[in-house]
């Protein structure tokens, strides 16, 4: 009984450690950058002067990756989902398939960087491109979007599967028709998921380069550009505290950016569970 | 002339006997029961004749099954297209998470018919065939999930019948329903009768008494019995058989 309450407010203690350090975070953060945050910061292009630097490029170089990333990484991720899951037979070749990708999952993310440095920006010679970058970054979240579309196609009924191929459909019209439309919003919701921890990534992107003072928004998925992370991180190696108040003010917007990515995917996944009950 | 027929089928998953060499002839507009105790085969020997087994890695089969006198497993047929001559009801009620429309035009849908003239007749006068038109042709629309049981188990069978199959397998269709439930389907086996062959798995000994007009009695991957349903009932050739339709044990 002693024990029992000992643990219960041991376990309290560990929690508030972990919200008292956010707290504090976030305080010093908006604190320091909330009121730097107007319609210029938005839109001023980068510059030596911190009250006159902006993030336009760098919203627009992760708009780019963002979206890049998406359009590379989501049909090959959900195409390989569905190979493993409906296609494959269940042999020694698919369970290594299987632990690989789920190896990859947890490789940190500087090694990915590191690939795409050498095989994207120098074999492919597509240079310090948004496209490298977005190249990079499809490895990266890849194996997490092939992990929850995995999980998605799992959830859906067997019986589903079978009334549709009893019907006479061909394997792939049941999974056009029947399958992936009933675990649509699952398969969204690991996308979703998968590139709002692509958004903050930095090390892979720096790796491959896009650590460069880039003056103009990228115009094509060839040109040199920059995401918020890191004009964040060249802003806070600055010696001038104007440009650490404009990075608190980065952080805002990309907190706000990826708590947003966050609300629509958990948005998706309750509407979901919600309308799908076999 | 048969309209299904069954010879020396030997089934097995991976290393397991599922079917021990099952012999069995069907005559077309007849309505043939399957009874024995759970995990005799039943199921499996049911989804033999749509080729569902295919589905499952394990499985392997060996034997013959004849559909109209071609066999279904040599003859280069084309197994899609075989399935849409034989319907497939399941033991429990699976509507896609579909509209009532969209779920009985499916099968129309998938062989590329989008007439929209068309594809409402035949929603209308297979949900007329399966019972349930007077129930649901207000909403049409309306999620099929959002359905009794019952009326589910109506609506699968009414897609089945829109693809306009010969032959119709129901594996325990009744035994997710209620009493009322369970005679509407009934009633709507013995009207199919007429157009179509029926063959269902049943663990309810009245059901195969009332609907049946050949009764299977199946033990341990094997055939025990195949007879005319009075005969298995009253004066079964077999002891096991007497002793499983008396409730003796199973
Ligand atoms: N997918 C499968 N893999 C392995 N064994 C199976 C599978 N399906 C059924 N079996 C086995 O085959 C036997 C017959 O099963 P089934 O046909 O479902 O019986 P019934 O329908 O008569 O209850 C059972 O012993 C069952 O365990
Ligand atoms: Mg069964």
């Amino acid at each position: 009984m002693f024990k029992d309450s000992l643990f219960k407010y041991f376990a309290i203690f560990c929690t508030s450690i972990g919200l008292i350090v956010l707290a504090l975070l976030l305080f010093d953060i908006f604190s320091k950058g909330l009121t730097r945050i107007d319609w210029d910061f938005i839109t001023n292009l980068p510059s030596r002067r911190p009250e006159r630097a902006g993030i336009l490029t760098a919203l627009f170089g992760m708009m780019w990756i963002v979206t890049l990333t998406i359009l590379i990484a989501c049909p090959i991720g959900i195409a390989a989902a569905v190979y493993l899951e409906e296609y494959s037979s269940k042999n020694r070749f698919a369970k290594f398939i299987e632990i690989n990708i789920s190896n990859l999952a947890g490789v940190p993310s500087i090694i990915y960087g590191i690939l795409g440095l050498e095989v994207f920006v120098r074999l492919l010679k597509l240079g310090n491109s948004v496209l490298a970058g977005s190249l990079t970054l499809s490895l990266l979240v890849l194996p997490v979007i092939i992990v929850a579309t995995r999980e998605a196609i799992k959830s859906v009924p067997n019986s589903l599967r079978e009334a549709s191929i009893g019907l006479g459909a061909t394997p792939w019209q049941t999974i056009q028709r029947i399958v992936l439309p009933a675990c649509f919003g699952s398969i969204l919701t690991g996308i979703i998921l998968a590139i709002s921890r692509a958004v903050g990534e930095t090390a892979p992107l720096i790796v491959v380069g896009a650590l460069v003072y880039v003056p103009f928004v990228p115009q094509t998925p060839m040109d040199q550009f920059t995401v918020l992370p890191i004009q964040i991180f060249n802003w806070t190696s600055r010696p001038q505290h104007g440009f650490v108040v404009n990075a608190a003010a980065g952080i805002i917007i990309l907190l706000l950016f990826v708590f947003l990515l966050n609300s629509i995917a958990i948005i998706l996944r309750n509407r979901h569970n919600k309308r799908v009950k076999y | 002339m048969y309209k299904l027929e069954a010879r020396d089928i030997q089934l097995y998953y991976g290393q397991k006997h599922a079917l021990k060499g099952i012999s069995m002839a069907i005559k077309p507009n007849t309505v043939t029961a399957f009874i024995g105790p759970s995990g005799c085969g039943k199921s499996t020997f049911l989804r033999c004749f749509n080729r569902m087994n295919d589905l499952i890695d394990t499985c392997r089969i060996e034997g013959e099954i004849l559909i109209d006198g071609r066999d279904i497993y040599k003859d280069r047929i084309n197994v899609v297209d075989h399935r849409k001559k034989i319907g497939m009801v399941f033991q429990k009620p699976n509507p896609f998470p579909k509209s009532i429309f969209e779920n009985v035009a499916y099968g129309l849908r998938i062989n590329g018919i989008t007439h929209k003239k068309f594809l409402e007749e035949t929603v209308e006068r297979s949900l007329r065939q399966a019972a349930l038109w007077d129930e649901v042709k207000d909403d049409l629309k309306k999620s099929a999930l959002a359905l009794s049981g019952g009326q589910q188990q109506r609506l699968c069978i009414a897609r089945t019948l829109a693809v306009e199959p010969s032959v119709i397998l129901m594996d325990e269709p009744c035994s997710a329903l209620d009493p009322i439930s369970t005679a509407k389907v009934e009633e709507l086996i013995h009207e199919l009768k007429n157009k179509y062959t029926i063959v269902m798995v049943t663990h309810n000994m009245q059901q195969a008494a009332r609907v049946s007009d050949r009764t299977a009695f199946f033990y341990l991957g094997e055939l025990i019995e195949y007879d005319d349903t009075p005969t298995i009932f009253t004066n079964p050739a077999k002891e096991a058989t007497q002793n499983y339709v008396t409730g003796r044990f199973g």
